[in-house]
Parts: structure tokens; C-alpha cells; sequence
């Protein structure tokens, strides 16, 4: 299976909250009236621009232990290493929100506005997020629909870069899925271009593969262990 | 109320008309261009950052702060170039070769601006050599640079090291930020600091130049 989906941007939109914590606003904290009407005006602005797209496809397990290892720079020992292994299916996707996003908050910083430019780049880091959140669940939908999936299965995604899998690893994906027909190109130095793009595996299976503790070296390095709350979700559906 | 108090108050709030309105004022009433610039504009501003360290306030409150402080400066920087007033220190910035992320980046620029330094910014995926070259043309006091890719961070020991090949390493500080980095990376390539946001490189970077 190989699927591109195209995405409403409605279904994408980031709320304020969101938007404002990607600038640092603690939750809770009320903004003043100003900052939330800029707020509001930004994500207007990301729905008149961004088109998010996505691309999905199966990969077999031998394929996808190619992709995992890519250059051989991964770290020693990993969580995904050890989950893709007890995957029932897995999946390489790839989601963007367009290249109109960055040219937009460039040019809204090159006319010196800084608070909606930054808060464009907030609305567009989340609702990457979220594009790929669809790309996940439509993966587990299908899967259920093609009796693929069993009862106590949960879906996981993983991305090059992040929890000891190398970013060099890109390199590998990108050959095997070819984003480039949704508009998502590597760099040489891994980066992808629209910016606002993100990439990786979709995995799943038993829910019991996903439970790890955030001990492995490279955690020490993490700000956000975000993993501990995409557990949970797993654990809790 | 002082004028420059005034023009300082505006400028916290983030009222950049009102700041451009005051600032134009302020020369009206044949004030000096630095002072109005020292005593208003960087003065709140610095109030900002203080504000901002002590989460009294966010950035979306600083990068209103900084916009009114850009509509001051417009007005005073004809004055100051033809009257020769120097920046409290000259910096070179950009997103390394390689790596396009320029938030950040930016946002250290924004600050350093409102801290005084005239900035000159190279923008993204800049070669190591155009660091060197442009830092040497425009006797820069400073080289910050970006990275927010593992491998692009290499860039950045590149840069220090032809800093050292072309004899200019002693005579100038270089400063490194980016979400892989960190203090001891900064260490480890022989850069002067490592700055984890905009206010911080302020007063990294005014520490390094030897600014109060």
C-alpha cells in the first residue's frame, strides 16, 4: 500500500494554546488581549497558505531494518530497535505543510514582524504534528479495515533524528518511500525541505512493545520527553 | 513624564507607534541621538529582558518590544551614521552551510539589535569561509552562528578553525547556539560561548566584548 492523502487544513489547525506554548507561554497563563487577536490572526493566515499533505507505505520488516541501520550512525542500543522488531506492520510516511508557510514568515520578519512571524512558525511546527498524528491514525484505520490489526494493537511513530536513530537515516527512508511527489526533498545534510516536514516509521502491534523507560544515554540530552506521553496514549486507547 | 522614560514605557508595552511618535520627538527637541538611543530605547529594552528572564513576561511580549524598538532606531540610525556614533560592538550572524532553520537565529538578532550591537546577518546554509570573510571586512567583534542540525554542527569547528588559520581567532569572540548544542559542545570546538536564547546571547556576548 502506498497512499497519499490530502489533508483539509481545518482538520490541521493548531489552537491558540498550542500556538502560544510553542512560543513559550506556559499553559494556564493568560496572554494579554493583543498577543491572543495576533494569535488568532496568525492561524488565519496558516489556513490561507498551507496545504498539508501526506504519504504512507507499508514496508516489510527486512526493508525496514535497511532504513533503520541507513549510514550505521544510529546510537548502540535504541527503543525503536527493540520495538520495530516485535511490529505486527510497519509503515514509512512523510507529511508537509507546504514551502508558501516559510516563504511567509520570512518575509513577515523581513518587514519587521517579529510576533507573527514567530507565532506563523508555531502554527505550522504544530500543525505539522497534527498532519502526522493523521497520517498515524489513518494507517491504524486501514489496518483494521484489512483485518491487519488485532484487538490490543497500538500504533507508534518513530522519526529519524529523535531517540538514538539518526537523522542520517533519511537518506534510506527517503529512497525507499520517494516523498518528493507530495513536494518534501532531503538535503545533503538531512534536511528537509518544505522545513515544516516530518518523516519516520509508523509501527504497530501489541501495545506491550511500546511500554520503555527513558534511560537510555541519549535521554539525558532530551528536553521535552514527549515519549512518556505518546506511551501513555498508546497504553490508554 | 521624561521623555526618554516616556519613549522606554512605549517601547516595553510594545507600542511601536507610540515609540516612533516619542523617538521622532526626541530629535524634534534636538536630543542626542545616543542618549535618546542608550536612555530610551536600550534602556527598555533591557527592562524587557529583564522581565523576560524572570517569566514576568513571554516572547510574543518581547518581539513586540523589539518591533517598537525597530521603529525607534529607523528614525535615529540616519542621525547616528552621519554623526559617526559607533554600536556598543559589531557581530556577524548566520545559519550555518548546510542547515536553513533561521528562527532562532533571527530572534538572537532581534535581541542583539535592542541591545546596541549592530548585527550583520548572513542568513541561512552559510559557507564557513563567508563567517571569516565578512567578520574580517567588517572588523566584527563578534561571529554567531546557528545550527540546529547534528550534522551541520560540524560547520561550526570549521569556522574556528580557519578563525585560527587566518590569524583572527585572538581578535575576535565566537558564540554557537542551536537545540543540538550545548556548553560543552561549545567547549569542545574552541567557541567562547554557547547562548541557549536571545537574551542570553546578549549578555554572553556583552560579557565577552567587555560591555556593561
Amino acid at each position: 500500500m502506498r497512499k497519499i492523502l490530502s489533508i483539509s487544513t481545518d482538520d490541521v489547525t493548531p489552537s491558540i494554546d498550542a500556538v502560544l506554548k510553542g512560543l513559550g507561554v506556559p499553559e494556564g497563563n493568560t496572554p494579554d488581549k493583543r498577543i491572543i487577536q495576533l494569535a488568532q490572526k496568525s492561524i488565519s493566515l496558516y489556513k490561507d497558505i498551507a496545504a498539508p499533505t501526506a504519504v504512507i507505505m507499508d514496508i516489510s520488516m527486512i526493508d525496514f531494518e535497511k532504513v533503520y541501520h541507513g549510514d550505521g550512525d544510529n546510537e548502540i542500543e535504541t527503543p525503536l530497535e527493540n520495538i520495530y522488531k516485535l511490529a505486527d506492520n510497519l509503515s514509512l510516511f512523510a507529511v508537509t505543510v507546504s514551502e508558501n508557510v516559510n516563504k511567509e514568515i520570512s518575509r513577515l520578519f523581513k518587514q519587521d514582524e517579529f510576533a507573527i512571524g514567530s507565532m506563523l512558525d508555531s502554527a505550522a511546527s504544530e500543525s505539522a504534528e497534527m498532519t502526522a498524528q493523521i497520517a498515524e491514525s489513518f494507517y491504524s484505520d486501514y489496518l483494521k479495515e484489512t483485518d491487519r490489526q488485532n484487538p490490543d494493537s497500538g500504533v507508534m511513530r518513530f522519526s529519524p533524528g529523535y531517540c538514538g536513530w539518526h537523522i542520517t537515516a533519511q537518506k534510506k527512508l527517503f529512497e525507499f518511500l520517494n516523498p518528493d511527489d507530495i513536494g518534501i526533498e532531503l538535503g545533503e545534510s538531512f534536511l528537509m525541505r518544505p522545513l515544516k516536514s516530518i518523516s519516520g516509521v509508523i509501527i504497530a502491534g501489541p501495545k506491550k512493545i511500546f511500554e520503555f523507560e527513558d534511560v537510555f544515554p541519549f535521554c539525558g540530552d532530551c528536553e521535552t520527553h514527549s515519549c512518556r506521553n505518546r506511551i501513555k496514549a498508546v497504553l490508554d486507547k | 513624564m521624561d521623555i526618554l522614560q516616556e519613549l522606554s514605557e512605549s517601547l516595553q508595552k510594545g507600542d511601536f507607534k507610540k515609540a516612533a511618535d516619542l523617538t521622532q520627538k526626541a530629535i524634534d527637541e534636538q536630543l542626542d541621538p545616543k542618549v535618546i538611543l542608550d536612555d530610551g530605547l536600550i534602556a527598555g529594552m533591557a527592562i524587557v529582558g529583564d522581565k523576560f528572564k524572570a517569566h514576568e513576561i513571554f516572547l510574543p511580549d518581547v518581539l513586540f518590544a523589539a518591533k517598537a524598538m525597530y521603529a525607534g532606531m529607523d528614525l535615529l540610525k540616519p542621525l547616528m551614521i552621519k554623526e559617526g556614533i559607533p554600536t556598543i560592538g559589531k557581530i556577524v550572524i548566520g545559519t550555518v552551510y548546510g542547515d536553513l532553520h533561521d528562527i532562532g537565529k533571527n530572534l538572537v538578532g532581534i535581541m542583539l539589535k535592542g541591545a546596541g550591537f549592530e548585527v550583520i546577518d548572513l542568513g541561512n546554509n552559510v559557507p564557513p569561509e563567508k563567517f571569516i570573510e565578512t567578520a574580517e571586512k567588517e572588523k566584527a567583534d563578534v561571529i554567531g552562528m546557528s545550527a540546529l542540525l547534528t550534522t551541520t554542527m560540524p560547520v561550526m569547528k570549521k569556522v574556528v578553525e580557519l578563525a585560527k588559520e587566518q590569524g583572527i581567532y585572538e581578535k575576535l569572540k565566537i558564540v554557537v547556539g542551536g537545540a543540538p548544542l550545548s556548553v560543552e559542545y561549545a567547549e569542545e570546538i574552541g567557541a567562547d560561548a554557547y547562548c541557549f536564547d536571545g537574551i542570553n546571547a546578549v549578555e554572553r556576548i556583552k560579557h565577552l566584548v567587555g560591555v556593561n
